[in-house]
């Protein structure tokens, strides 16, 4: 993985020493609030309901167990001892003070890490896919173009004003891990019939109140060509993005507005002003970053079998292991969704644990994945069982990817100011409810966000809940048939709205009749739902 | 309606109750006022800009304490309902 | 009122009154420009302004034909979060405009190395800024990571200077 050089650090530590001069100034009340508050957010500083939350990067969700021991020191040190993993990629910290976030800064740059730009008007964390490197479908590893992005993308001049949010997502396969079509800019790295590397580059996807799947802009992007072309995007951005209301200040809605036909053409345009002008990085940077990402160096001879006579732990194989691309590994994906957990929490005592494990097994990598898990990359087969065991021990084995009680839950009204109601709880009944029959139920993406912003990415959800607010109290609506894969399709409310218990009944409902109506086990809700259509669903919840 | 005022400390982001003569942690000490005499008081720490998010909050009087009438200024004053671990003690997590 | 953090819209300030006064903090060496600072499209009906302000909502190309005759441009921000005026002013150098390129508004020191990057010289905030903390804050950081219209080497271009001194 990418390791700082002497310029990256220098960068890296003058942020830290900036923000501990704006902290200072603050506090001296030498700045107002409406103007440090920008400059808090732009280091990934929040105030929500309790306290500060901060907003830690992880660079396309890579990080090394030296990085992962830090965020369980920073937990136990600076917050109440544990972490949430985010949609993003990235990790939050619920119980900051201001006092000490530069301070805090200061220990993750000592560890290469950061929290530039996790909120703000400005470019976010580059996300990408958590089997990267590992995976056998990829053309190549998407990291070292979204580490160039990320570098291209740090304290950029021009776009750290922008109308809005604006996040990135990198992709090297047709199978999307990433949910790259709901994305800003979502890019697929493919290869040409001159087995040369470049992009599909599509604009203008996303959730939230307005949800859109990112139509395709430009077929093919040659690599010499990668930089100019992300500035062209984001300077017509910057410049035709509408500052008049928050929820239409998206790209998506610029290139909904504009159509897509008429966006490309003055994304084009630009580009070819900016071509000339000599942005992009030249091929021996490609080069220096793309090295440091190698193949791992792993065994091929390692044993290739799996010795799957123990019932519990041939189920966490099956539910939770994907095949990797060297004979005799595997890549492990690690539930942070035990049931009656909290989705995406880990303990600071897990976090170390997982820390020792990718050192041991993991090629000493972790991953984590926009759906709120973590992976271990490069596990050798005949290892697997006693990692297992390990992981049982520590209440992270739960065998349940991509079922029923592997939720997606934004920390919602119980945390967060934005939110409209609290999704967790929710997320927690629902993962009850369902998981002693989630092995019949099958592939079952479900999704809760607090409110609209929909970090919890109810759209993309197979079954997806929202909060909203009613009259003061919290109140549900429930949307199917949402899909964040390639398959990308947005979910769409059934039906009049519940309350708390409504919405776990109302689910409860959704599946039994996907048990009745489906074409046999092996007929995914999602498609027995595209199959059958939303009016079936909506009679069996509302009568 | 009876309110409560709340804020944020600045320099930790600890959430904040007006007793009538300083800020205190806990929402049993937070002094009971009319909305007006809640809305006056935010202007009048406003400007010092040291504590954030001042909001009056409307509460009914129980006999533990006054009891936000929101869910959302409940989990405020008590914390995630998920965590009953970190409850503060004013008022018990199922109040929420 | 509670922290609606980001999503605050800031179009349709006000932009400030035209103004003739000297720029608080000018890193040019030449005489500054003496003459009317006009609209954008008083500058257009004339034929001899030469000090033109640009609105967030101008289009700066639209200069683009003048900019012989051009010594000032300033750039107003209503808002320093509406960031047009940086992609206004980078447009500019990129088509070669030398002359005075001032920002003015609501403009302070943690902006300052945003805008000296994408080509600012002149400066006019609305509060007068604190020399030391302008100072501290050009000087702070070491390399930059992309190019842009200060003439600054990329982090790259420099990685490829250090690799040929091997």
């Amino acid at each position: 993985m990418y390791r700082y050089d002497a310029i990256d650090q220098g960068i890296v530590d003058a942020r830290v020493d900036e923000y501990k001069d704006q902290v200072a100034r603050r506090l001296a009340g030498e700045i107002s609030e409406d103007d440090f508050k920008p400059l808090r957010l732009m280091n990934g500083i929040y105030l929500q309901l309790h306290a500060y939350m901060i907003r830690v990067a992880i660079p396309y969700g890579t990080l090394s167990s030296a990085q992962m021991r830090m965020l369980g020191h920073i937990a136990r040190k600076y917050d109440r001892d544990y972490g949430h993993f985010t949609t993003r990629q990235n990790i939050q910290y619920n119980w900051i003070k201001l006092e000490e976030t530069p301070a805090l800064l200061a220990d993750l740059a000592s560890v290469e890490m950061h929290a530039f730009q996790t909120s703000g008007n400005c470019i976010r964390n580059i996300s990408s896919d958590q089997f990267a490197g590992a995976a056998a479908d990829e053309v190549a590893d998407p990291r070292p173009y979204a580490e160039l992005l990320r570098q291209w993308s740090t304290l950029h001049p021009e776009f750290s004003f922008l109308p809005r949010k604006f996040k990135i997502a990198v992709i090297a396969s047709d199978t999307d891990r990433a949910a790259m079509r709901l994305h800003d800019i979502g890019l697929q790295l493919v290869k040409n019939d001159a087995g040369e590397l470049g992009f599909k580059v599509y604009v203008g996807g996303g959730m939230g109140r307005t949800p859109i799947i990112g139509p395709l802009i430009r077929e093919w992007l040659p690599m010499d060509d990668y930089l100019s072309y992300m500035e062209a995007i984001l300077r017509v951005y910057n410049r035709y993005g509408r500052r008049d209301n928050i929820y239409k200040a998206r790209i998506k809605i610029l290139v909904s507005e504009l159509g897509a036909e008429e966006f490309t053409r003055q994304t084009e345009e630009e580009f070819a002003h900016l071509k000339p002008l000599g942005l992009d990085a030249p091929k021996a940077e490609f080069e220096r970053i793309i090295a440091q990402f190698p193949d791992p160096d792993l065994d091929a001879s390692a044993p290739d079998t799996l010795d799957l006579s123990n019932e519990d732990f041939a189920a966490w194989v099956r539910q939770n292991t994907h095949p990797h691309k060297t004979p005799g590994h595997i890549i492990v994906t690690i539930s942070l969704k035990p049931v009656g957990g909290i989705p995406g929490d880990a303990s600071s005592a897990q976090i170390d644990l997982i820390a020792d494990l990718a050192e041991r097994h993991g090629g000493d990598e972790i991953r984590v994945t926009h759906t709120q898990n973590l992976v271990l990359p490069h596990v050798r087969k005949d290892a697997l069982f006693g990692l297992w065991q390990t992981l049982k021990g520590a209440g992270l084995a739960s065998a349940n990817l991509d079922l029923a009680s592997d939720i997606i839950a934004c920390p919602g009204m119980d945390y967060c100011t934005l939110a409209n109601a609290r999704s967790i709880p929710v997320a927690q009944e629902i993962a009850k409810k369902l998981a002693p029959k989630e092995l019949e139920l099958g592939q079952m993406r479900i999704r809760v966000s607090g409110c609209i912003n929909g970090c919890g990415h109810h759209h993309a959800g197979h079954i997806g809940i929202l909060g909203v607010d009613k009259k003061g109290e919290e109140s549900y609506q429930l949307l199917l048939g949402g899909s964040g894969a390639e398959d990308t399709s947005l979910a769409k409310i059934l039906g009049p709205g519940f309350d708390e218990d409504g919405i776990v009944k109302a689910v409860e409902k959704v599946v039994a009749h996907y048990l009745v109506v489906r074409e046999g086990p092996s007929e995914r809700f999602l498609d027995t739902y595209r199959r059958l259509g939303a009016q079936t669903f909506k009679e069996a919840v509302y009568g | 309606m009876p309110y409560v005022l709340t804020g944020n400390r600045l320099e930790t982001g600890d959430v904040l109750w007006w007793d009538g003569a300083d800020w205190s942690l806990h929402i049993r000490d937070a002094a009971i006022l009319e909305k007006p005499d809640a809305e006056a008081l935010v202007a009048k720490f406003l400007p010092a800009e040291r504590i954030s998010d001042l909001v009056p909050v409307e509460v009914t009087l129980t006999e533990a304490a006054p009891r936000p009438t929101t869910t959302r200024e409940r989990v405020r004053a008590i914390g995630p309902s998920v965590r009953p671990d970190f409850a503060r003690p004013s008022l018990n997590v199922s109040e929420i | 009122m509670a922290d609606n953090q980001d999503q605050i819209a800031v179009g349709g300030a006000v932009p400030p009154v035209l103004d003739d006064t000297p720029a608080r903090l000018r890193l040019r060496s030449d005489a500054p420009d003496d003459g009317p600072l006009v609209s954008l499209g008083d500058f257009l009906a004339s034929s001899n302004a030469a000090a033109v302000r640009l609105d967030p909502a101008d289009d700066a190309r639209v200069l683009v034909p003048h900019l012989a005759r051009l010594r000032l441009v300033e750039v107003s921000f209503p808002k320093f979060r509406d960031g047009r005026g940086y992609s206004a002013a980078r447009l500019l150098r990129e088509h070669g405009y030398a002359g005075e390129l001032r920002a003015a508004g609501d403009i302070n020191e943690d902006q300052m190395q945003f805008l000296r990057r994408v080509g600012f010289d002149a400066f006019q905030p609305d509060r007068p800024l604190d020399a030391a903390v302008v100072a501290r804050t050009l000087a702070r950081f070491p390399a930059v990571y992309m190019k842009s219209s200060d003439g600054k080497n990329p982090a790259w271009a420099l990685r490829a200077a250090q690799q040929k001194n091997g």
